[in-house]
């Protein structure tokens, strides 16, 4: 029989964990403890049968992957709709990993500055807790997390453990607060005040809603962080994964083979990109 | 001495040998206008026709495929389906035939697809020189594809009562073996060849009104040019000029399930840039919301990027996008604005 690069391998929910009102968190297993093999920052294809299949960041690191991998999805449309009305042991259709991840190699040795958005932790989390595992090989480790409303912060528990480090620098916002809520209030970029860098040992790394980008990277370039040294994940539609289906072209890149996962000088004159 | 003599008369009855071994994909009447389709009858095969309505990719990648099947029941399972069966392409133009080779790079580049290449791999192409323009809106000239450099198994040039048939590979020869009798050219055919290809010279016009060559070196410096907000103006932005170009090959993935929902289809249909939705994610946000930018993204994706990406620009000239737009827009006339807007004196 021919392989087809169309066809998914079929993988196991081994758990579902509920995170918010629109986010779970699906642990998923490659039949015979098959590792997904990914690098931070790459996607998988999701496929529902019958229904249809999605483009999803991988949320866990490779240094936790255990034979499992994990992902963090928002209830959006028809896939991930079907997606959260699963349960532990439902099948689903993994294609991947496919893309361009973050480069961990060219960022050993450096202070990392992590800033997600809301639902842009996601993919970002698989950093971190990679940096995480390899604490020693890496300097400061600064982690500004924004997102709407604190019912919406994703991950808490781990939230919670990078708070109590002290070899984590952590601060959290959110836009708008509760009766709860005794944190920092308003948008990601009041965080930035808060931290100083050392800007030419700084890797900073972004992912969130489209309308974030502008003002994070005003910050991270403000910095004095250079361009090459400042990473985004963007999120675009994809039917294929493989570079040929035409969705995720950003003028002449392709999200799914040269990204997900950008510098900012590589897109800084793509006008599609932002 | 490769060239050989196929008499006109003779091409009924090779149709006719080939339909019995192959899929025969061959140019036929559709109302006024012509298509490529498979031929059931030698007789429908219309070698005279101009230009086809749809390219002849659509006998490779056809408008919509099935590439998997998933059975659902205590878990699920899934196929995939690769359909291809031995295929001859007949009287394919030579623009056509560019394009050929613009797709099997984009399908072979980076994950190869099984399902174009294994079709590709069992497809045989006979092309055809044209010794006229299809009609106004041709600019093969231009873009350097009003005759073939290779990329097809035989190629056939209208002598008068006869075809020249070179040929191309071994697979070629060895079909023209088997299903023709050919005879060698004589010098009277060459002669009768050199004439026709003479009389074709002054017939095709540059409608460019500079090298092709020059296109992505044109379109680097002409992504804010006020041509694309024009275009955006008057595009209804209906796809009907990515639906007949040859090497448009985006696609969409489409899992469909049957009414017992025990078995679904994934089938990979052609999908459009120019169409609103093709680059919205879920949460709404859409990277190419306007019509002006979607028309640039087409034009540059022939004129400049998938050269970029290929070593071959993405637009063969046909004129097939002008013929089908309801409102006029013109790649030649597009590309010839920006040329003179950079180029005044």
């Amino acid at each position: 029989m021919i392989e087809s690069i169309y066809a998914p391998k079929i993988a196991r929910l081994a758990e579902v964990r509920p995170m918010t009102e629109l986010e779970k968190l699906f642990v998923i297993e490659l039949p015979n403890g098959e590792s997904l093999g990914h690098q931070p920052g790459q996607f998988v294809m999701l496929a529902i049968p019958g229904v249809g299949e999605a483009p999803i960041s991988i949320s866990s690191s490779p240094s936790r992957s255990n034979g499992r991998f994990e992902l963090c999805v928002r209830r959006m449309g028809d896939v991930t709709g079907a997606l959260h009305r699963m349960n532990p042991g439902d099948y689903v259709g993994i294609r991947g990993p496919f893309g361009h991840g973050f480069p961990i190699e060219q960022m050993r040795g450096k202070d990392m500055l992590f800033a997600p958005g809301g639902l842009g932790l996601a993919p970002l989390r698989s950093l971190i807790n990679q940096v995480l595992d390899e604490r020693g090989s890496f300097g400061r480790v600064i982690i500004l997390y924004g997102a709407k409303r604190p019912a919406e912060l994703l991950f808490r528990d781990e939230l919670e453990q990078w708070a109590a480090r002290d070899d984590v620098e952590f601060h959290v916002t959110v836009d708008r607060g509760d009766e709860t809520w005794t944190g920092n209030i308003g948008v990601i970029t009041t965080l930035f005040p808060k931290i100083t860098v050392d800007p030419r040992n700084t890797v900073a790394v972004t992912c969130g809603p489209p309308i974030m980008y502008r003002f994070v990277l005003m910050e991270m370039l403000g910095k004095g962080i250079p361009e090459t040294q400042i990473y985004l994940s963007l999120e675009r539609r994809m039917k294929c994964g493989l570079a040929k289906c035409g969705h995720c072209q950003i003028n002449h890149l392709y999200a799914c083979k040269e990204g997900p996962v950008f510098t900012y000088a590589q897109i800084k004159n793509v006008p599609e990109a932002l | 001495m490769r060239l050989r003599i196929l008499p006109k008369e003779q091409v009924p009855e090779v149709v006719c040998a080939l339909m019995a071994d192959y899929r025969v994909w061959g140019p036929k009447a559709k109302g006024p206008q012509f298509a490529f389709e498979p031929l059931y009858d030698a007789a429908e095969m219309r070698l005279d026709y101009n230009i086809s309505i749809l390219s002849p990719k659509v006998a490779l990648q056809p408008p919509e495929e099935r590439i998997a099947v998933f059975r659902m029941g205590d878990g699920f399972t899934v196929e995939p389906v690769v359909d291809a069966e031995p295929t001859v392409i007949f009287g394919m133009h030579t623009c056509d035939l560019h394009s050929l080779s613009l797709l099997d790079r984009a399908f072979s580049a980076d994950f190869p697809d099984a399902h174009y290449l294994e079709r590709r791999n069992q497809t045989l192409v006979i092309s055809m020189e044209c010794l006229q323009p299809c009609d106004e809106h041709s600019f093969c000239k231009s873009m350097g594809t009003w005759t073939a450099d290779g990329g097809y198994d035989l190629h056939l040039t209208d002598i008068g009562d006869a075809y020249t048939v070179h040929v191309g590979t071994e697979r070629g020869a060895a079909l023209l073996d088997k299903y023709a009798q050919a005879r060698p050219a004589t010098d009277a055919d060459m002669r009768r060849l050199n004439e026709a290809l003479s009389a074709k010279w002054p017939r095709f016009t540059h409608r460019l009104n500079f090298d092709s060559a020059e296109l992505p070196s044109l379109l680097a410096t002409a992504y804010d040019h006020p041509v694309w907000a024009e275009l955006g103006e008057r595009c209804l932005a209906c796809g009907s000029c990515t639906n007949v170009c040859p090497t448009c090959y985006c696609f969409n993935v489409i899992d469909s399930p049957d009414l017992s929902l025990t078995e679904a289809v994934r089938l990979r249909r052609w999908d459009s840039c120019q169409l609103d939705e093709f680059a919205r994610v879920a949460s709404g946000e859409n990277f190419r919301e306007a019509r002006a930018a979607r028309q640039r993204h087409r034009m540059f994706r022939k004129g400049k990027w998938l050269y970029e990406r290929f070593g071959a620009l993405g637009c063969v000239g046909c004129g097939r996008c002008i013929r089908a737009c309801l409102v006029h827009i013109n790649i030649v006339d597009t590309f010839n604005t920006i040329h003179a807007s950079q180029h005044r004196r």
